[in-house]
């Protein structure tokens, strides 16, 4: 039985039908179109799925797209605006911290949540952020040099 | 004017993939499409009975049900495309969805369309299956005995093939050698997991007969091809395209059922069709890396020279033969047996064996790391047999720098090397000798430090399309470009191969920018839409830059010259007193008379006023075929120190030392090096694909398999030597899959150097805390 629900995903209301059942995951991709948030597992260990709730990562695959209504949600799509990157996206780019980039948008979202609780992470706590969230290319060296230098430029 | 060629520069590519408006496959929706599901055996090894789609069928939402039985003269098989030749290969029929007997758990058995993905996957549990369960076998030494149970009718014993490689005389310098020693190495099933699961989305248009395939590819021209196969449709209307790719590492190589089937599903239900899989399905049906189980012995003199190396490999295919996989353990593995050193006598027979498990094709490095960890480990024991450091026992047997090209027993050619120069470099960074003596001290006082050093060479850059031939491979291996310049100046490079993380788009466009004084920006590459780019064989076996980039650079040269004729004739001069300089053709001694790039390139594509006899328009086609494969190279060296007492390993320090020739951009060869050293030391310490012995994955889902994380990984140091190979015009070798060719033997020697004292000599993959106690308490005579 679907029902109507209403999101505020990267400041705009979305109102759509869903199955009580369906995953946020599912529906931002595919009937929001914001496919920028990736589906790697299925059983919440690749992170590729990060978006922010109320500006805390989660993984969407573990949010029923219910439960997120009168929630703030940003996905990759909504981190910049005004055709400016915000310093994560820059420092993933000038640090070369992607290569495929499936991973990406959720590695930059949970990085967006570490920073917000901790401006000046070491390298361990980087590591250690990024726990659930896998990379097969970069081997992370790279995403932790971003991260430690968007960190840097957000101070 | 500086080149680009050598910048590390930002890639193109990252803008759209940090912002999520990067289009992958799973991401494309087209009107009235549909989604498909397919049902997979739950058995490995079974007769399929009866399957009863009646109640599927009926289930809100779904447009359509179809079993093999269904498809058997619809659909044809799944072709193996690598037909190594003098091995009596057996390839039996792999049916896109079983019709009388499954072969692996994940074997497709029915198909479901429907209106949406809940529905179709809800409808895959109404679908009644009669199963007749028969044994399984998943270890691939054991199915080649007799008595095993047996997959295919016409494969005795379940051995596809018996392939053997010799050089020199091996039983006469076995026969002769004062120090012979043995092993049995196994190499684990591994599980590739490109972050994006496989996918597919097929459209076929009644109207123009014109199917068009969206595939996760590393190749779209073999997939069309391969489609073209299965699906009965001309390849003159087949499409396919592969848009953003997410990672592949061999797994996106082959043609898989599931593309053959939503193709067929869109043609006869005239709607788009997309498949997904989800990790489950992909870690059952995308297929494995490695699983041989090889017996190895080398023999050599008591002063560390190597005299012989003899192997009897059992390489598991899984219940099928993929596209490529007969190639892999034979051409990609035995041909390296060699490895870096002046072996003289080379024996070795691989089995390749079919089981009851997924298929094995190509995982990065496909078939080198196998070679790589047999020798280098090999060659550990041995020095600690006759007492000598390992480095000395490397040193002695590396080809010398003078020698090359040089043709090793097992008939290949080396490009070029400079071996010694990498393994300097290696142990001057690490300060061996230093490490060697805190090593002592440690030992002293308890501690166990180990260091490993790893000098390898390795194939790639695949290859010459006589010598695809010649092994078989169904397909050639040049690879082509188009480079098309508009009337501003601007310019799109249209390529053959199909990058999926690689950053090509950046480094062909430097070598395009290179050529014609352009600013990057100025170059487009475009890349895996067979409608658009022109016959090429992908990305894979660290072939696209020396293979494709190649082909980019021929064909800009081609416009250059093309360009130029058209300067000379405008500028009335003969085109031998032309200069290039600054992004311009300036006429000798007359600096004011000069016809830029861009002004040419809008005089050749309006034609005003061409030379005589020269065509309109500034594009050139070129199709690259190298004359031998590339050899890239170098030393790895890693220190770790082992907790005796648990097992645990730590890594101390990382040293990659690589030869890939010239760098376009060393920002993404350092990045390639980073990601296949770590895959290389996830293979190394963590992964590994289990099944219990009915043939059921153990590890099926990512939370069983260990894909290293970041808080388990260390940070690589790396540095290069650059020796440019002859066999291309840019001189410049693969670097996707050295990482993790090097990395392996790298970490195990070191565990097992750790550990010498307490008299462990070989520890199998992966080297979990628990098999490193293990094999500790078992030296020291305690547990089992």
């Amino acid at each position: 039985m679907k029902r109507s629900i209403t999101l505020d995903v990267n400041g705009a209301t979305r109102t759509t039908e869903v199955e009580p059942r369906a995953l946020l995951a599912s529906v931002l991709r595919d009937q929001l179109d914001l496919t920028g948030t990736h589906i790697g597992c299925d059983t919440s260990q690749c992170g590729a799925c990060t978006v922010l709730l109320d500006g805390r990562a989660v993984k969407s695959c573990t949010v029923l797209a219910v439960q997120a209504e009168g929630k703030q949600i940003t996905t990759i799509e909504g981190l910049s605006g005004d055709g400016r990157l915000h310093p994560l996206q820059q420092a993933f780019w000038e640090k070369h911290g992607l290569q495929c980039g499936f991973c990406t948008p959720g590695m930059i979202l949970t990085a967006v949540d570490l920073l917000s609780q901790n401006p000046t992470p070491s390298e361990a706590e980087i590591r250690h952020a990024l726990e659930g969230n896998l990379c097969r290319c970069t081997g992370y060296q790279n995403i932790v040099a971003a991260i430690q230098s968007a960190a840097g430029a957000l101070r | 004017m500086a080149t680009l060629f050598g910048s590390g520069i930002k890639r193109r590519e990252d803008p759209r993939l940090v912002t999520g408006r990067a289009t992958y496959t799973d991401d494309v929706k087209l009107p009235g499409l549909l989604y498909a599901a397919i049902l997979r055996s739950t058995y490995a090894h079974a007769k399929l009975k009866q399957v009863d789609v009646a109640k599927a069928k009926q289930a809100a939402g779904v447009v359509a049900v179809y079993t093999g039985a269904d498809l058997r003269d619809k659909v044809n098989a799944v072709p193996c495309a690598w037909n190594v030749p003098n091995c009596d290969l057996k390839v039996p029929p792999h049916p896109v969805l079983a019709v009388d007997k499954v072969r692996y758990v994940g074997d497709g058995i029915a198909l479901v369309v429907a209106e949406s993905r809940a529905a179709a996957r809800d409808a895959l549990d109404l679908i009644e299956v009669d199963y007749d369960p028969l044994d399984a076998v998943v270890d691939p030494e054991r199915a080649a005995q007799k008595g095993a149970p047996q997959l295919h009718a016409d494969v005795p014993n379940n051995v596809a093939f018996t392939w053997k490689v010799t050089g020199g005389d091996a039983d006469k310098a076995f026969a002769e050698a004062p120090v012979k020693l043995e092993q049995r190495i196994l190499q684990p099933r591994l599980l590739p997991t490109a972050m994006e699961p496989r996918a597919a989305c097929a459209s076929y248009n009644p109207g123009t007969g014109q199917l068009t395939c969206w595939i996760t590819s590393q190749n779209p021209h073999i997939h069309r091809f391969l489609l073209s196969v299965m699906t009965k449709l001309p390849e003159h209307r087949i499409r396919v395209i592969a848009p953003e790719v997410g990672g592949g590492f061999g797994s996106k190589i082959p043609g898989y059922a599931d593309e053959a089937l939503v193709s067929f599903a869109s043609l006869d239900l005239g709607r788009p069709v997309k498949w997904t899989e989800d990790r489950s399905e992909n870690y059952k049906v995308t297929i494995h890396g490695r699983d041989h189980v090889e017996h190895v012995e080398l023999c050599g003199t008591k002063d560390g020279k190597i005299t012989g190396l003899r192997t009897r490999v059992y390489a598991g295919l899984g219940g099928y033969a993929s596209t490529a996989a007969p190639g892999i353990p034979t051409i990609l593995h035995g041909l390296m047996y060699s490895g870096p050193y002046a072996i003289p006598n080379i024996a070795g027979t691989v089995y390749g064996v079919y089981t009851t498990t997924t298929p094995v094709d190509a995982y990065r490095g496909a078939g080198r790391p196998e070679a790589t960890f047999l020798l280098e480990r090999m060659i550990d024991l041995y020095a600690r047999k006759i007492g000598m450091d390992p480095v000395e026992v490397r040193r002695k047997n590396l080809i010398p720098n003078d020698k090359f090209p040089y043709t090793v027993a097992t008939g290949i050619t080396y490009d070029s090397g400079n071996y010694q120069g990498a393994l300097d470099k290696a142990l001057q960074m690490i300060d061996y000798k230093k490490f060697r003596a805190e090593q002592a001290k440690a030992r002293k006082d308890g501690r166990y430090l180990g260091i490993g050093v790893t000098t390898y060479c390795e194939i790639c850059g695949l290859g010459p399309s006589q010598v695809a031939g010649a092994v078989g491979f169904g397909g050639g291996l040049y690879d082509s470009a188009i480079v098309r310049v508009y009337p501003t100046g601007v310019v799109r490079a249209y390529i053959g191969a199909k990058p999926h993380g690689q950053g090509e788009e950046t480094t062909f466009a430097q070598i395009v920018a290179d050529e014609f004084g352009l600013p990057v920006e100025n170059v487009e590459v475009v890349a895996g839409d067979t409608e658009a780019t022109p016959q090429g064989w992908g990305t894979y076996g660290s072939r696209t830059t020396a293979v494709c980039g190649s082909a980019v650079k021929v064909a800009a040269q081609r416009v250059k010259a093309k360009a130029k004729q058209i300067a000379a004739h405008l500028l009335e001069a003969n085109e031998a007193d032309l200069d290039w300089k600054d992004g311009k053709f300036v006429v000798k001694g007359s600096p004011d008379k000069s016809k830029s790039f861009g002004e040419l390139a809008l005089m050749a594509n309006v034609a005003w006023n061409m030379p005589p006899g020269v065509e309109p328009g500034l594009e050139a086609t070129a199709f690259f075929d190298p004359t031998n494969f590339v050899f890239p190279f170098g030393t790895h060296i890693c220190t770790v120190e082992v907790d005796a007492e648990t097992g645990e390993v730590k890594i101390l320090r990382y040293i990659a030392v690589d030869d890939c020739g010239p760098q376009i951009n060393p920002m993404i060869v350092e990045g390639q090096v980073h990601g296949g050293v770590i895959q290389g030391l996830g293979e190394a310490l963590q992964e590994r694909a289990v099944y219990d012995e009915d043939g059921q994955l153990l590890t099926g889902t990512l939370m069983d398999y260990a894909v290293p994380k970041a808080s388990q990984m260390p940070k690589i140091e790396t540095a290069h030597t650059v020796t440019p190979s002859p066999v291309n015009p840019l001189g410049v070798k693969g670097v996707g899959e050295t990482g993790t060719i090097a990395s392996v033997p790298t970490l195990v020697n070191a565990v097992c150097d750790a550990l010498a004292p307490l008299g462990v000599t070989h520890i199998d993959k992966p080297l979990t805390p628990a098999r490193v106690w293990t094999a500790i308490q078992q030296a020291k005579g305690g547990a089992r």
